[in-house]
């Protein structure tokens, strides 16, 4: 199967906009909101739903923070590839906040278990919510599910999506079987 | 990121560079974790680890204690004053015992030089030498390494001095192998009596001016005098030892620069070093002590790593 793609720029733009407009319809001013992307390809999804917060609403300044999990992952020991750590960066206390964990892609849920783990691990914020980019539905094996999507997609375990970024920004998001990959 | 190629931890000298450059960026994670107000993280929580000490030591134990619970590995502690060793066990019999307990890795501090690569080819578990005899401390030179990166950057090129005993010394022979690794220029200073001979075959200057070598060096590395280790009189009395080889405000104030100072302590107080200078601004001793813990994280993870858990 050749690569599908499942956003180009132009629809992730009007996806993010949408994202945009219902985080800011629930938080309002963010003034006890922080937005935190899990390292690594979540980040750079939070740093573009930020720029469009601002875009759209300019003065706004959600706080942002970025959340490694590498070491609260439950497969140590389990992986094929060796593990890399990104800094874990939240210059503000977790204890009290609203919190949006932001990622690309959800997929069997374990990232974003080990993300909880990681926050909490930092303090007791007043509620935890999730927003990724694409759910892989039908795929968890732990109940998790977000609380904004970005878009849903039908996917099977040989398969795997990746939400590519250049340094301007998104480029797109793609569905490609692993044996292409490999 | 990459896994070490090293299987255990023996010493620096036969450790590739890439490896000290992996635990190194790994400390620097761990050095984050354990300065949050929740200082643990579950990584470990399946593996567990024997620390088993046949000599006596107090901030190496308690620092790869730290780094174990840190990272949630189950630990046990022996040494050797309170077991069979002293009814007559051997080595191997010891660590078998406590393998056959479901033990995933051993740290070991013993008197004699190779126990631990000894114990390597023996028994199957991970190993990770913590001082054997005056043969090699490698955590000790890694933990030297990151606090000196962190004042000075890169290492390459850097002038490192070691200055004390260093023919008694593991602390010396595994930092003077780990600075050349990374490039550093590495220069000894002591008593005639206190330096080996060998010195100079591996990459090292030789002085016996502390003054000389204070105006050459970024950086200085005091090591303790080991009084324990000497059964003959290396140098005419500590009054003349401390004449000639001791660092104080005199000495420094004499140069143009601010150097690094490092103790890998216990510290002998007016002995080796005045009390103004050990708890100086440019003493990183204390630095020393918390990088340990970091440093021994990611010595632990990484080897823990290689363990196939499925």
């Amino acid at each position: 199967m050749r690569p599908l793609t499942l956003l180009n720029a132009k629809q992730l733009d009007l996806t993010l906009n949408r994202l945009a407009l219902q985080l800011i319809e629930v938080h309002g001013d963010f003034k006890d909101t922080a937005i935190i992307g899990i390292q690594r390809t979540g980040a750079l999804f939070s740093n573009a739903l930020i720029a469009k917060i601002q875009q759209l609403r300019p003065g706004l300044e959600p706080v942002q923070g970025l959340l490694d999990v590498t070491f609260f992952r439950d497969d140590f020991g389990r992986r094929r590839k060796p593990l890399q750590a990104f800094s874990t960066e939240l210059d503000f206390p977790v204890e009290g906040k609203k919190i949006v964990l932001v990622d690309d892609v959800l997929y069997t849920g374990r990232t974003i278990r080990a993300a909880m783990d990681a926050l909490i691990s930092l303090g007791r914020p007043e509620t935890v919510e999730l927003m990724v980019l694409i759910d892989r539905r039908f795929s968890r094996q732990l109940p998790i599910e977000p609380t904004y999507t970005g878009k849903r997609v039908d996917s099977i375990d040989s398969q795997h999506v990746a939400v590519k970024w250049d340094e301007k920004g998104f480029k797109e998001a793609i569905l490609f079987d692993k044996t292409l990959d490999a | 990121m990459k896994n070490l190629k090293a299987e255990h931890l023996l010493g620096i000298r036969d450790l590739a560079a890439e490896d000290i450059g992996i635990i190194l960026e790994w400390a620097d994670h761990f050095k984050e974790i354990i300065n949050r107000p929740i200082k643990k993280v579950p990584t470990l929580r399946d593996i567990t680890i024997a620390n088993v000490f046949f000599e006596n030591s107090t901030r190496t134990r308690l620092s790869f204690e730290l780094a174990q619970k840190r990272l949630s590995a189950d630990v046990i502690n022996f040494s050797a004053a309170s077991s069979s060793v002293k009814k007559g066990e051997t080595l191997i019999d010891t660590v078998n015992n406590i393998l056959a307990m479901k033990v995933d890795m051993v740290v070991m501090r013993h008197p004699e030089p190779g126990a631990a690569r000894f114990l390597a080819e023996h028994v199957k578990s991970k190993v990770i030498n913590a001082g054997d005899g005056t043969h090699e401390h490698p955590t000790q030179a890694l933990l030297d390494a990151f606090s000196l990166q962190e004042k000075l950057g890169d290492l390459a090129g850097k002038k490192i001095a070691i200055v004390g005993d260093i023919t008694h010394s593991r602390v010396a022979i595994s930092n003077i192998h780990c600075l050349i690794k990374l490039g550093a220029k590495v220069k000894v200073c002591g008593p005639t009596t206190l330096i080996p001979k060998h010195m100079k075959s591996m990459g090292v200057e030789v002085s016996h001016d502390l003054d000389e070598t204070l105006a050459w060096c970024d950086a200085v590395n005091m090591l303790r005098i080991q009084l324990e280790r000497q059964a003959d009189a290396f140098f005419p009395s500590l009054r003349d030892y401390i004449l000639r080889f001791q660092l104080n405000s005199e000495r420094l104030s004499m140069l143009d620069k601010e150097l690094v100072i490092l103790h890998p302590g216990p510290i002998n107080r007016g002995v080796e070093i005045t009390t103004e200078v050990a708890d100086s601004k440019q003493s990183v001793i204390l630095d020393q002590v918390e990088n340990g813990v970091a440093v021994r994280m990611a010595v632990i993870f990484l080897l823990a790593q290689q363990m196939n858990r499925n």
